[in-house]
């Protein structure tokens, strides 16, 4: 059995310690918020974080989140009232929606570190996040509107 | 009687000194065979020779890029996605080197290598590769402003860095160095050994 600390709740788990975190939390924890996309680490669809940082689940695997703290996109807020998660929503960011639990994940390390960012910051910070129906722009400028809010807020995420 | 006695004590400063010169190459050197450099250019330039063609080979040189995003594929062609060296060497907001990178390499072709210290030369080091003569190379790798102040002994020992050594484990799919790291290893350490001369060119 393994024990994973995932949104601030203890699972123990019957998983092979290789298998990826994603189907861990997908499958066994039944958390299906967290996407598969591309299974290489190339999309981001799978973004998670670990510990604080944005890794790829589809290619981590369970025993190196074991002991640590896991944050799925249910897990960012506690009535998804998360800075990114209302700015998402107020500029109609989705449209097919499947890789934006994945953006909103890498977004709110990127807000975490640079509570004003550039475009330039927004460029570097999400370039590994890919978005097939090409929200680009709507991303940036929902990640530009959750760093007000978050300053109105008056704080970091 | 007294010039022996003052013989005695200058014979025994030396021995002291010869002895502590001794334990301190020893020392120096961390190994229990003390660092012999015995100069000699041609065997030295020699030596670099093999060392140039495997730093730039695909699997040093993508992460000794001249900019600071890393280097991809046999054809060392810019990193998809763009990640950015940062400050210490491991990545950006929320694309650091190990979000993909595992402490091991993943499974199949086309996924990330890995490794538990994968980084880029941090920014205030950044050993560039990319696009340097064998001469540039030579002299940037011994000059300490430029290698992070390592003597010959970290030098040395440098040959087995975990990451340099992951060099002949990329994963699935990735070419090899041009020689095993045994060989490099050999040439590197002859090519110390012998005065650590720069080519020419």
């Amino acid at each position: 059995m393994i024990n994973l600390n995932v949104n601030h709740k203890v699972y123990q788990v019957d998983a092979d310690p290789n298998m990826p975190l994603l189907w861990v939390i997908r499958d066994l924890i039944g958390l299906t918020g967290t996407k598969y996309g591309c299974g290489v680490a190339q999309c981001g669809a799978c973004v998670v974080h670990l510990n604080g940082e944005a890794v790829r689940s589809c290619v981590t695997k369970v025993s190196r989140a074991e002991g640590q703290q896991v944050t799925t996109i249910e897990g960012l807020s506690a009535q998804n009232n998360h800075p990114l998660q209302v700015a998402w929503n107020e500029e109609n960011v989705p449209q097919c929606g499947y890789c934006h639990s994945g953006q909103i994940m890498s977004a709110a390390v990127l807000l975490r570190e640079k509570a004003d960012p550039t475009d330039q910051d927004i460029d570097d910070a999400m370039a590994g996040n890919l978005c097939r129906c090409g929200t680009y722009l709507r991303i940036r400028k929902a990640i530009h509107l959750a760093a007000e809010l978050q300053k109105k807020e008056g704080g970091s995420v | 009687m007294k010039s022996f006695v003052v013989m005695g004590i200058i014979l025994c400063m030396i021995g002291l000194m010869a002895f502590a010169m001794h334990r301190e190459q020893r020392s120096a050197a961390g190994l229990t065979t003390p660092i012999v450099v015995k100069k000699d250019s041609i065997a030295s330039v020699k030596a670099f020779t093999a060392v140039y063609k495997v730093l730039m080979s695909p699997r040093c040189m993508n992460c000794h890029p001249s900019g600071d995003i890393p280097l991809q594929g046999d054809d060392s062609h810019l990193h998809t996605m763009f990640p950015k060296r940062g400050k210490d060497g491991k990545g950006i907001l929320a694309m650091k080197c190990a979000n993909c990178h595992q402490p091991e390499n993943s499974p199949g072709l086309h996924t990330p290598p890995g490794n538990p210290n994968w980084h880029l030369p941090p920014a205030d080091m950044k050993m560039v590769f990319e696009g340097k003569t064998p001469r540039q190379l030579a002299k940037q790798l011994i000059d300490p402003e430029q290698n992070g102040h390592k003597d010959l002994k970290k030098l040395i020992a440098h040959a087995d860095d975990g990451l340099v050594l992951a060099g002949w484990n990329m994963g699935e799919g990735r070419t090899l160095p041009p020689v095993s790291h045994a060989a490099f290893k050999k040439a590197w350490i002859t090519w110390l050994t012998t005065g650590a001369y720069a080519p020419k060119k």
